[in-house]
């Protein structure tokens, strides 16, 4: 055991991942970003302003889109994560990320891992979104690169696909 | 060649199905065994002396990696043009957020305490914020007399202008400074190995840039020092100067260490220390016929470069240049400068002065038109330059563009006319206004001048033992699409599939120099390029008689496989060589500025609340020649994502500094457009081709930073009929302007009628 994991200021915590149970030994105010991305490897999930205003490290708990850099560890006990490694079933891409390939969704790919799991969220609530919908849908999803309207066709077009289904 | 098959359509791109499914790999994503964090300790006062430096208590000093100046291996500089600017502050201090010393450790929350724990003692000295400040000499912070650079471009006889001219017209104009705001933060590893030398990993546009740098600073020899990019999460010019800086650090710990080091900077520490757009100021004073023509005029550009050189004299060059826009001006004076500040080193963002230029003259030139009493579309249309015409440099228009049709298909999508006159009857007198607004403006690709002659670049193509085909470039991908749209090329030109070929990772021990990825410059430079190499393959591949001369992808894969076999490597290099009829005078600043332009006219419609004074953008129609389109949907990309950090330009995104750092380094207080904000933006193309670029291809990606400023900006005057010539133009500057009492309702109005 290294010392770490010794250390009594740390707690054992598990949740689900992508479908998987992790345990892990942390601080229980340990950013989950951190967790996901330090201990569990998983570092599709990304860093972009560390505050909950651009969610780039957005992920599902329990069906909610939240921003993994303000949940505290502790409260991701016994939650159902999943994170941009759980979208792709055994190397094949879901709908929506196929329809961010054709449409142009993805520019420099720093934002896209937030924005597909929000545009996840919000497919998962209308699979057939209007584009004010999807604008309303991404608006807690900060690009840079696209100007966004790719980002909203590729969503729309997944929406026609039946990515919800 | 037939006709092409695959530029000018939208293949996948090339490392798309990585960043769908979060397996692409930037900087933060990795992780070197026995890596340690590195940090930096930074000032926190514009401008002094260094008098003491101290360890605080209740931190174990002696876990930590210190580095000081006094570590520095070479010279203590981060080499661009000037070697002016400190790796590490010795002794004095210019900026607030200057680094002054590095430290490392295996605990990043560790790190963080230390970094606190360190405290400086200054002596004060009197720091300058402004322009204004540094032009009046109130200290002198750089050089003699806190000029980097001057330029003055002279066209005709402006002085015998003023008499003849039934108008003149003055205006000053200013522009904030602007944060690029790429969603990923700087970061950068390197490990130091006393055999194989210093290896750098990091978010970066330029791997030579950093090389560079790290040579001198490290006192290694070229070959020891090896700079790898890894996925870039965004750049916009903001990765193109300052990672040599971050190299520089982690660097230097590793070198003391022996140990990776890896420094990641957290958004406020990106937005506080590193480089935003240079705030500006231009002054026009025009001489003007009564039927709109330009006779002359004077323009004063003026850009603040914080306190140390670095990018400012290249910046400066480009927005002067473009400073007279689309327009003929029989006679001109630019006379454009560079001054110190004591705020951090403004740099490179998409446009590199020009949106600065831009935004003055495409107001003014609004302001020209309302004097001369004439329609903002006429002003323009008057003006506009024509083929075998000359820009402000002498350079002769060598392009069959017809800037009068971009302009008129333009007003018929947006529906200007019908929109423009409605307006100006039906606004209603209640709790909103609308308006609609143009800019007209060119963007010229490439390096500035002789810029391409002195970098030379280098761009390679290898055959591979496995008969596939490899580009070598140091160009990087940070999102635009560099590497899909260099595969389409060459499998173009060498008439195979997309699929066949690839391109290697930007690492200086493997590709050539093929320059840095800025000025919109890597399709129709480095693609052209690229299509000698890939001609130097196909010759040897037939001149050994193995390749005839039509062939199927697969005859070429077993052609290639089997001269590697015989021969070794194939490798194909091609140089880059100015065409003759390109000519530029350094010392005079006339001729051929650049070997091609792309020209644009953008269209904005706005509504103003006047109930919150926030504007939004209702249409947005963005016409442009941009040569041959090579990847559609890459393209619209581009086009779209600069329209909307232009009009995050104009509207949303203001630095507020206070003694030269920025208070709002946090994107809660920063704001840039979100999808909610955006209109749907509407992109067209003309396909005019260009001789200079791969495949008739010109520069794309600065070119939408420059015109949706000025649009915008003129939409609102348009809606209100209040003068606004300074961005960013929040709802406070428009209260301010139409609520408050006494405002008059043109408001610094300093247009003169006829004299």
């Amino acid at each position: 055991m290294s010392a770490s994991s010794q250390d009594p200021a740390k707690c054992e915590i598990a949740f689900t991942v992508n479908g998987q149970l992790a345990t892990v030994r942390v601080h229980a105010m340990e950013r989950l970003l951190d967790v996901l991305r330090h201990e569990l490897g998983l570092t599709g999930t990304k860093e972009g302003c560390g505050e909950g205003e651009c969610g780039s490290c957005s992920v599902l708990m329990d069906g909610l889109l939240v921003n993994s850099c303000l949940i505290p560890v502790l409260q991701a006990s016994g939650a159902n994560i999943v994170t941009i490694e759980g979208l792709a079933s055994d190397g094949r891409l879901g709908v929506l990320q196929q329809a961010f390939l054709d449409c142009g969704g993805a520019q420099c790919g720093i934002c896209t891992p937030g924005m597909i799991l929000a545009a996840v969220h919000l497919l998962n609530k209308k699979p057939r979104p209007t584009l004010e919908d999807i604008r309303e849908g991404l608006s807690g999803n900060l690009c840079r690169c696209t100007g966004y309207m790719q980002i909203i066709e590729a969503v729309a077009e997944a929406g026609r696909r039946g990515a919800a289904t | 060649m037939t006709t092409a098959r695959i530029v000018g359509t939208s293949v996948p791109r090339m490392e798309g199905r990585d960043k769908v499914t979060g397996r692409a790999r930037y900087v933060d994503d990795m992780v070197l065994p026995g890596m340690l964090y590195g940090a930096t300790v930074r000032s926190r006062v514009p401008r002094g002396k260094i008098k003491q430096i101290t360890f605080g208590p209740g931190i174990d000093w002696t876990e930590f990696v210190i580095v000081s100046p006094r570590d520095i291996p070479g010279k203590n500089c981060i080499a661009l043009i000037e070697d002016d600017q400190p790796c590490l502050a010795d002794g004095v201090v210019n900026h607030s957020e200057e680094p002054l010393l590095l430290l490392a450790h295996p605990d990043r929350h560790l790190l963080a305490k230390a970094v606190e724990a360190v405290s400086v003692e200054y002596e004060p000295l009197p720091a300058i914020f402004s322009m204004q400040e540094s032009e009046k000499l109130c200290q002198v912070i750089w050089g003699a007399d806190n000029i980097f650079k001057s330029y003055l471009i002279e066209k005709g006889d402006v002085d015998a202008v003023w008499e003849n001219a039934d108008y003149i017209v003055e205006g000053e104009y200013t522009t904030g400074a602007q944060e690029q705001l790429y969603i990923e933060n700087n970061g950068m590893i390197a490990a130091f190995d006393p055999l194989q030398g210093l290896t750098v990993w990091g978010s970066l546009q330029c791997p030579y840039y950093v090389h560079k740098a790290l040579v001198k600073l490290c006192n290694l020899p070229e070959n020891r020092v090896r700079v790898v990019q890894v996925e870039t999460g965004g750049a916009f010019g903001g990765k193109e100067e300052y990672p040599s800086m971050i190299a520089g650090h982690a660097a230097l710990l590793a070198m003391k260490s022996r140990k990776p080091v890896k420094i990641i900077y957290d958004r406020m520490e990106d937005m506080a220390a590193t480089t935003k757009r240079h705030p500006s100021r231009t002054r026009h004073r025009t001489a003007v016929r009564k039927d709109g023509k330009i006779l002359g005029g004077e323009i004063e550009f003026t850009i603040d470069g914080g306190a140390y050189e670095t990018l400012s004299p290249v910046v400066l060059s480009r927005g002067a240049i473009h400073a007279g826009g689309p327009y003929y001006w029989p006679s001109v004076r630019i006379r454009a400068k560079a001054v110190a500040t004591n705020t951090p080193p403004h740099g490179a963002f998409r446009g590199f002065g020009a949106p600065q230029s831009l935004f003055a003259l495409e107001r003014h030139m609004d302001r020209i038109a309302e004097a001369v009493g004439i329609s903002p579309v006429e002003i323009r249309r008057r003006n506009f330059l024509r083929p075998g015409e000359t820009t402000t440099t002498g350079q002769s228009v060598q392009e069959e563009i017809d800037l009068g049709r971009l302009l008129d298909r333009a007003l018929e999508v947006s529906d200007y006319h019908e929109k423009k006159k409605k307006f100006a009857t039906e606004n209603p007198p209640g709790h909103s206004k609308k308006g609609i607004g143009i800019a007209a403006f060119l963007h010229g690709a490439g390096f500035t001048g002789s810029g391409e002659r002195y970098l030379g670049s280098v761009v390679g193509l290898e055959g591979c033992a496995d008969g596939s085909v490899r580009i070598l470039v140091s160009s990087t991908e940070f999102g635009q699409g560099t590497n899909t749209v260099l595969c389409q090329i060459a499998a173009e030109a060498l008439e195979l599939r997309y699929e066949d070929v690839g391109i290697a990772q930007p690492d200086t021990q493997e590709v050539p120099n093929s320059g840095p990825t800025v000025a919109s410059r890597t399709i129709m430079v480095v693609g052209k390029l690229l299509q000698s190499a890939a001609l130097g393959i196909r010759q040897t591949l037939t001149a050994s008689g193995k390749l005839g001369s039509s062939y199927s992808p697969e005859e070429f894969r077993d052609a290639c496989r089997a001269h590697v076999a015989e021969h070794g490597t194939l490798r194909s290099l091609a140089r880059y060589q100015q065409p003759k009829e390109i000519f530029w005078d350094e010392e005079k600043y006339r001729g051929s500025a650049y070997a091609a332009f792309a020209w644009a006219v953008y269209v904005a419609e706005v509504t103003v609340d006047l109930t919150t004074y926030s504007v939004s953008v209702d249409d947005f129609v963005a016409f442009q020649e941009v040569g041959k389109v090579l990847h559609p949907v890459l393209a619209n990309g581009q086009i779209i994502g600069g329209i909307a950090q232009g009009i995050g330009f104009a509207l949303y995104e203001k630095v507020i500094w206070q003694h030269g750092r920025m208070q709002n380094g946090q994107m809660t207080n920063y704001i840039m457009p979100t999808s909610a904000d955006l209109p749907a933006i509407r992109v067209f193309f003309e396909e005019l081709g260009n001789v200079h670029g791969a495949f008739g291809a010109k520069g794309i990606g600065e070119l939408p930073m420059d015109g949706p400023a000025p649009a915008i900006i003129n939409a609102i005057e348009d809606a209100v009929h209040v003068r606004f010539n300074s961005i960013p133009l929040l709802p406070e500057d428009i209260f301010d302007a139409l609520a408050k009492p006494g405002v008059p309702e043109i408001a610094s109005s300093s247009a003169r009628g006829q004299i």
